[in-house]
């Protein structure tokens, strides 16, 4: 088989004061670009479109390649793609980048228009709806009348909540996985730590770092949110109590332990893709993510606005947005009478599971859709 | 479609007995709706709104396959996720005795529900009578297929037994259905010649 590839799009707008694309904080974000990448095609009745969001470190590119000879696929390979669960050759899946991020979607690292300047910390602070706000002007962009689906994990599953109850009807499902209707306090208190470090960093210089400058803040948060992404049970299978480089112990405080080893790589290897202003924004955005907010708490009241059908997945490890999470908003979609599946798929892989169980995961999202454009097609 | 899954229940007398009682149009709570083709038909042949209740992730798999609503959800916790009389109709076939306490169950079903229909095997039928009484082992059959050790059915009952507990959660029986392979003697000696009994039951007002 052929390498799957893709090719990356951008979508400019907001270049006139009334197409600038309104924030939440009051702010107007001007010259707004979107990058995104589709696989597939439309179908001629419009039915098959599906909108993947990625999570927090993610980006646009969801699966396939961009050059034949790239090392890596995109971050849903498995999932994603001719023949696979989901099925490019059926659906017409659209997945892009978040405003805010920094795999090239406007964000802090942008050029400010108003300064010809990087924005850095000038950039507004964003959130989730705001994402979304801005995904809505891509789906204009892309003439999609409806999505069949929306589907994301863990800051993904966030943004597919918030287009069901802003859109209601722009969409026949949602399938939130791992996810949470609300952050919790443990959740923003990872969070505001990872964010202490990058700004505790010498070399952050308030955001206005240059190019080059080693990122430590960076991927000390990253090593952070990395553990709230295992198990503990993953974490013994994966490491145990292994010694890295040498037989014994160092009695010095250099790193000993392989998940000592693990944690510097991942985090290391973290700063040569991501963004630390970007991680500030983006953690920031899932702090203040709470759907229930504007209807002073009560979740069922919050979700009231929603008319799609949904496939609600969690995993049993998951500590950072555990099950409970999943059936509050679970329970308060039943209270509305809406049309809602649930399944805590059971795995030690914790808040990674939604990565890493793809075949569980890939067989409910396939026969979930299968069926959802069946009855689509069937009205 | 429809015949396809009527063939695929058509080992289960005891459901295809409660799929008569079910009005078209209503809204239905199938606890334990294994792969969820029984609430398939009814949403086919009644459009029926229905929802699943499932423990095993395999089957709540092969439910989502079905192409029906389904919640992973333990029967021995409360049914906390519907109001008071949410559901036209609950349905309880063959699980009643899987639960850790089926009358805590049976509260919670006719608390959701405004009718219940509830479906089990008939601990005292002659078949089972006999092999304990004659034999002097647990009794194992086609609807029995598991040894004393290993069965999942932690509490099997009699048709008395459940009309005496009925009584005492103050629980109305609407309907008695017994089941068996000699029509005539199931509804003559249920106790003693049902294989299996539908009831309808619900809450009796106080």
């Amino acid at each position: 088989m052929s390498d799957n590839l893709v090719k990356p799009e951008n979508f400019l707008f907001g270049e006139s004061e009334k197409d600038a694309l309104e924030l939440d904080c009051g702010k107007k974000l001007h010259s707004v670009n979107i990058r995104y990448e589709t696989y597939g095609e439309l179908s001629p009745d419009g039915t098959n479109a599906v909108l993947i969001q990625h999570a927090l470190s993610g980006d646009a590119h969801v699966s396939g390649k961009h050059a034949p000879d790239d090392k890596k696929s995109g971050w849903w390979d498995e999932m994603i793609g001719p023949g696979k669960y989901l099925d490019t050759n059926k659906y017409f899946v659209v997945c892009s980048n978040v405003i805010g991020g920094c795999a090239g979607s406007t964000g802090p690292r942008s050029i400010n228009p108003k300064t010809g300047k990087l924005y850095n910390m000038d950039f507004p602070v964003i959130t989730i709806a705001d994402m979304v706000r801005a995904q809505k002007r891509l789906m204009e962009h892309l003439k999609i009348k409806k999505w069949l689906s929306i589907v994301g994990g863990s800051m993904g599953g966030m943004q597919a909540l918030e287009w069901a109850i802003d859109y209601p009807d722009l969409m026949e499902s949602v399938i939130p996985i791992a996810t949470t209707a609300r952050l919790s306090p443990q959740a923003i208190a990872f969070d505001w730590v990872g964010r202490q470090a990058i700004l505790a960093d010498s070399n952050w210089h308030d955001g206005n770092y240059s190019e080059g400058d080693t990122q430590k803040g960076l991927s000390i948060a990253r090593m952070l949110a990395h553990i709230t992404y295992l198990s503990d049970e993953s974490m013994k299978n994966k490491f145990g109590r292994e010694l890295q480089d040498s037989p014994s112990y160092s009695f010095a405080f250099k790193r000993d332990f392989t998940v000592e080893s693990y944690l510097e790589y991942q985090g290391q290897r973290f700063t040569e893709r991501f963004d630390a202003n970007s991680y500030l924004y983006i953690t920031r955005a899932t702090d203040y993510f709470d759907i229930s907010a504007k209807a002073d708490g009560d979740l069922a009241k919050a979700l009231e606005p929603v008319k799609c059908h949904f496939l609600v997945v969690s995993f049993s490890s998951d500590w950072l947005f555990p099950a409970s999470q999943s059936e509050d908003l679970v329970k308060a979609l039943l209270k509305n009478q809406c049309e809602v599946s649930y399944c805590e798929v059971q795995s030690s892989y914790g808040h990674d599971a939604f990565l890493l169980e793809v075949d569980t995961l890939g067989k409910m999202i396939s026969d979930f859709l299968h069926n959802r454009q069946e009855a689509v097609r069937g009205r | 479609m429809v015949d396809k899954l009527k063939q695929q229940l058509s080992k289960r007398p005891d459901i295809l007995t409660i799929n008569k009682i079910i009005p078209p149009d209503c809204r239905v709570l199938d606890l334990g709706c294994g792969n969820g083709v029984f609430l398939k038909l009814l949403e086919l042949e009644k459009n029926v709104r229905g929802l699943g209740i499932e423990l095993s992730q395999d089957k709540i798999m092969e439910s989502i396959a079905t192409g029906i609503s389904v919640i992973h959800g333990d029967l021995n916790n409360k049914l906390d996720f519907a109001d008071d009389y949410s559901f036209d109709y609950v349905v309880v076939s063959n699980t009643l005795q899987e639960v850790k306490r089926p009358d805590h169950l049976l509260q919670e079903v006719v608390r959701v529900g405004k009718k219940a229909l509830v479906s089990f095997i008939n601990f005292a039928n002659i078949k089972t009578r006999s092999q304990l009484f004659l034999k002097g082992t647990m009794p194992e059959s086609k609807n029995l297929p598991y040894h004393w050790y290993d069965t999942p059915n932690i509490h099997l009952a009699t048709i008395r037994d459940f009309r005496d507990l009925c009584s005492s959660l103050n629980i109305k029986i609407i309907k008695e259905i017994p089941l068996g392979k000699n029509n005539f003697l199931a509804k003559s000696l249920p106790n003693l010649f049902a294989a299996n009994c539908v009831f309808e039951i619900t809450k009796l007002e106080k």
